[in-house]
C-alpha cells in the first residue's frame, strides 16, 4: 500500500468548501495536473488573502483542519488539486459526505480525529514548528512529531470498505474486479 | 421494523453489503454534465474501457456553460457530445435543446417513485422530488455508475422532517428550506437522507418539492425526498399513462413506497410555517438566514433570477408578479434565466418575458450560469446579487462578490428597489 504522511499544513477553520479549494473557473480543465497551481487560490482565512506559496504550503503532503471539510460542490476537482500538489492525507474532525468518498475514491485519506486529539495536533504546530505526520493503516495510528521533539500519537476509526479502496487503489480498480 | 422510504429503495436496489454502514446499488438514472463527465470519459477512453452498460440509463446534457464561452468549454462540451453520439446516448441535450440538468430532466419524465439516481452534481438531491434516492457523487463514482451501472454509498440513516400548520402569503418553499438549513447548520444532516412530510410538503407541486429537496445538500443531507402520491403522479401522467389506469391508480401503487408506520428514523424535526416571514442569507454558509425584514436595505447591485433550485415557471410566475408594470431600480441590474427551454416558451406564452424585459431584464438562454460563478452574470469585487440560487460561499459568483439567497418573489423585490426588500407589501392585493 502507498505511504501516507510528511510535513503537516495546518488550516485552523470548519466548513472550507470545495469553491475555496479549487475555485469554478478552473473547472474547464480536463487534466488534474492543470488544477496544481490552483489549490485554495481564493481561500480568504480571517479577512487574508490565503498565500499559496508559501513554503510550509508547498512542501505539505498531509492538511489539517477542522470539520465539515470539502462541502459544497461535489467536484473531484477538490481532491485532484489535492493529490496533484502531493497531500494524500486529510485529517480533520469531519467531512462533508461527497468530499469523503471522492477522498476514499481516488485511494487517498481522510481521516477523522475525536476533537481533543486534533486540538492537540494544531497546538504541536502552533509556533510555526514543522510538524511531521505518519500514518499507520494497520494500527489505525497517527503520529505527529514538531521540531521541537513533542510528539502526540492518536487512534482513529477507518471504515472498512473505504480501507479496502485504499488498498485496491480507488473505486474504479475495486469495481472492475467485483463488478 | 418498519423500514423508511429511503430504506425500501435501498433494499430493492441493493447489489452488495461490503460492510454494514455500507451498500453498493445498482443504478436507474445515471446524469451527466459536461464539467463532470469529460475526465471520467477520457479516463475511461485511457485505460481502453470506452463503453457504457446502458445508453438508456443514461442522460446528458451541456448545461453550465452554455453556450461555450471558450476553447476549454467548448471542448468541454465536444467531449461529451462525441461520447454520446459514439455510445447511442439518445437522452443527450445539446445546444438549444439543453436546459439546467435538474429542472430539465424532471420535465422529461426521467425520474420515478422508488427510483436510484446519481449524477456528478451536488444538486442531484432534487430528484428526490419524486420520491427517487437521487444523490449527487464525483467523477469517479460517474465513471463506475457509466461502466458498471452501480454506486456504493455510506448507509444514511434518515431524518424525518414534518413541516406543519398553514404557509402565509409570500413565503415560498425557497424560505422553508432556508429556514431549515438554519436550524440544522451546514452540516446537521450530514450523513442523512431527509424525508420532507406533513401537511403544507403534501400540498406543494412538484416544483415547490424540487426547490426543497434541492438545498437538502446544503444541511449536508445525503439526499432529500418526498413522498410520491397524486401529485407526483399528475406530474409524470404524461410518460405513465401506459402503465397505469388513471393517476389515482398510480398514485395507489406509489404507495407501497412510502415508510412504515414502524420506520425508525435517526431524527425527527417538526417545523411550523405559519409564522415564518421571507428568508434571506447573510455572510458566507447556507445556514446565516435571517428574516428578510432583519436585512431590510441592505445594497443590491444584481439580481439573479433562475437556476435548478428556483428557475422554473412557477418562480418566474411569482418574480413577474412583482416586476409587472414596474421597472429595475437604476443601482441594479436584474437577470432571468429560465431553466429549460419549455419554461422560456411558456413564460414567452404567458407574456412573462415581456414583464421582464419592460422591467429592464437581462434575459437569458437557460443555463446554470452565474450560479457558480462561470459565465452569464459574474460578480466583479465588492458586488452584490439577489439571488434565487443555492450557494453563498465566498467568492461563489465571483471572486468578492457577496450573495444573498432568497426566493423570487424576494428577489424581483429587491429588483425593483435596489436594495433587500420585503416583498409581500409590494404583492397585489
Amino acid at each position: 500500500m502507498k505511504e501516507f504522511g510528511g510535513p503537516a499544513f495546518f488550516i485552523d477553520r470548519n466548513d472550507i468548501n470545495t469553491d475555496e479549494i479549487i475555485p469554478a473557473k478552473y473547472l474547464t480543465e480536463i487534466t488534474k495536473r492543470a488544477l496544481q497551481p490552483h489549490l485554495l487560490e481564493d481561500l480568504i482565512l480571517e479577512g487574508k488573502e490565503f498565500d499559496t506559496t508559501a513554503e510550509d504550503f508547498q512542501q505539505a503532503k498531509v492538511l489539517v483542519t477542522r470539520s465539515n471539510f470539502g462541502c459544497g460542490s461535489s467536484r473531484e476537482h477538490a481532491v485532484w488539486a489535492l493529490e496533484v500538489n502531493d497531500i494524500n492525507v486529510v485529517i480533520g474532525e469531519s467531512f462533508a459526505r461527497i468530499f469523503r468518498q471522492n477522498m476514499f475514491n481516488c485511494g487517498i485519506l481522510a481521516i477523522e480525529l475525536a476533537m481533543t486529539d486534533l486540538d492537540g495536533l494544531f497546538a504541536l504546530g502552533r509556533n510555526n514548528d514543522t510538524v511531521t505526520v505518519k500514518i499507520d493503516l494497520e494500527e489505525n495510528l497517527v503520529t505527529a512529531e514538531n521540531s521541537k521533539d513533542e510528539r502526540i500519537e492518536c487512534s482513529f476509526t477507518m471504515n472498512p470498505f473505504d480501507k479496502e479502496l485504499v488498498g485496491a487503489g480507488g473505486w474504479l480498480a475495486y469495481a472492475d474486479k467485483k463488478f | 421494523m418498519g423500514k423508511t422510504i429511503a430504506e425500501k429503495i435501498f433494499a430493492a436496489h441493493l447489489r452488495d453489503t461490503p460492510t454494514p454502514d455500507n451498500m453498493v446499488l445498482d443504478i436507474d438514472v445515471i446524469m451527466c454534465h459536461e464539467i463532470t463527465t469529460p475526465i471520467a470519459i477520457m479516463d475511461l477512453v485511457d485505460k481502453g474501457m470506452d463503453r457504457v452498460f446502458d445508453p438508456d440509463k443514461i442522460k446528458a446534457v451541456i448545461d453550465h456553460v452554455t453556450p461555450p464561452k471558450d476553447s476549454k468549454t467548448a471542448t468541454q462540451a465536444k467531449i461529451m457530445r462525441d461520447w454520446a453520439r459514439r455510445h447511442k446516448i439518445k437522452d443527450f441535450f445539446d445546444i438549444g435543446r439543453n436546459g439546467v440538468c435538474h429542472a430539465l430532466f424532471p420535465e422529461k419524465g426521467f425520474i420515478r417513485p422508488g427510483n436510484t439516481v446519481i449524477m456528478g452534481d451536488s444538486h442531484t438531491c432534487t430528484h428526490g422530488a419524486f420520491g427517487a434516492f437521487a444523490a449527487g457523487v464525483g467523477t469517479t463514482d460517474l465513471e463506475v455508475g457509466i461502466l458498471k451501472g452501480v454506486c456504493a454509498f455510506r448507509k444514511p440513516e434518515s431524518m424525518k422532517i414534518e413541516v406543519t400548520g398553514v404557509l402565509p402569503a409570500g413565503v415560498y418553499a425557497k424560505d422553508i428550506i432556508l429556514h431549515i438549513i438554519k436550524t440544522l447548520t451546514v452540516n446537521g444532516a450530514t450523513d442523512m437522507v431527509i424525508e420532507f412530510c406533513g401537511p403544507v410538503v403534501a400540498a406543494m407541486n412538484m416544483s415547490s418539492r424540487m426547490t426543497l429537496c434541492n438545498m437538502s445538500v446544503e444541511a449536508g443531507a445525503t439526499s432529500g425526498l418526498c413522498l410520491p402520491d397524486r401529485t407526483t403522479a399528475e406530474y409524470l401522467w404524461p410518460f405513465i399513462r401506459d402503465d397505469y389506469d388513471s393517476p389515482a391508480a398510480a398514485a395507489e401503487d406509489f404507495k407501497k413506497w412510502h415508510s412504515d408506520e414502524d420506520a425508525v428514523y435517526g431524527q425527527t424535526l417538526t417545523i411550523d410555517v405559519s409564522d415564518l416571514e421571507p428568508q434571506v442569507t447573510f455572510d458566507y454558509k447556507p445556514d446565516r438566514v435571517k428574516n428578510i425584514s432583519e436585512l431590510a436595505g441592505a445594497k443590491i447591485d444584481q439580481v439573479y433570477i433562475g437556476s435548478c433550485t428556483n428557475g422554473r415557471i412557477e418562480d418566474i410566475r411569482e418574480a413577474a408578479s412583482i416586476l409587472k408594470g414596474r421597472k429595475v431600480a437604476d443601482t441594479v441590474r436584474g437577470i432571468l434565466t429560465p431553466a429549460t427551454p419549455a419554461i422560456y416558451s411558456r413564460a414567452l406564452e404567458e407574456g412573462l418575458i415581456k414583464i421582464f424585459m419592460d422591467a429592464g431584464f437581462c434575459v437569458l438562454n437557460p443555463t446554470c450560469g452565474a450560479c457558480l460563478g462561470m459565465s452569464s452574470g459574474v460578480l466583479a469585487e465588492g458586488e452584490t446579487c439577489a439571488s434565487t440560487t443555492n450557494r453563498n460561499f465566498n467568492g461563489r459568483m465571483g471572486k468578492g462578490g457577496m450573495v444573498h439567497l432568497m426566493s423570487p418573489l424576494s428577489a424581483a423585490a429587491a429588483a425593483v428597489t435596489g436594495e433587500i426588500t420585503d416583498p409581500r407589501p409590494m404583492m397585489e392585493s
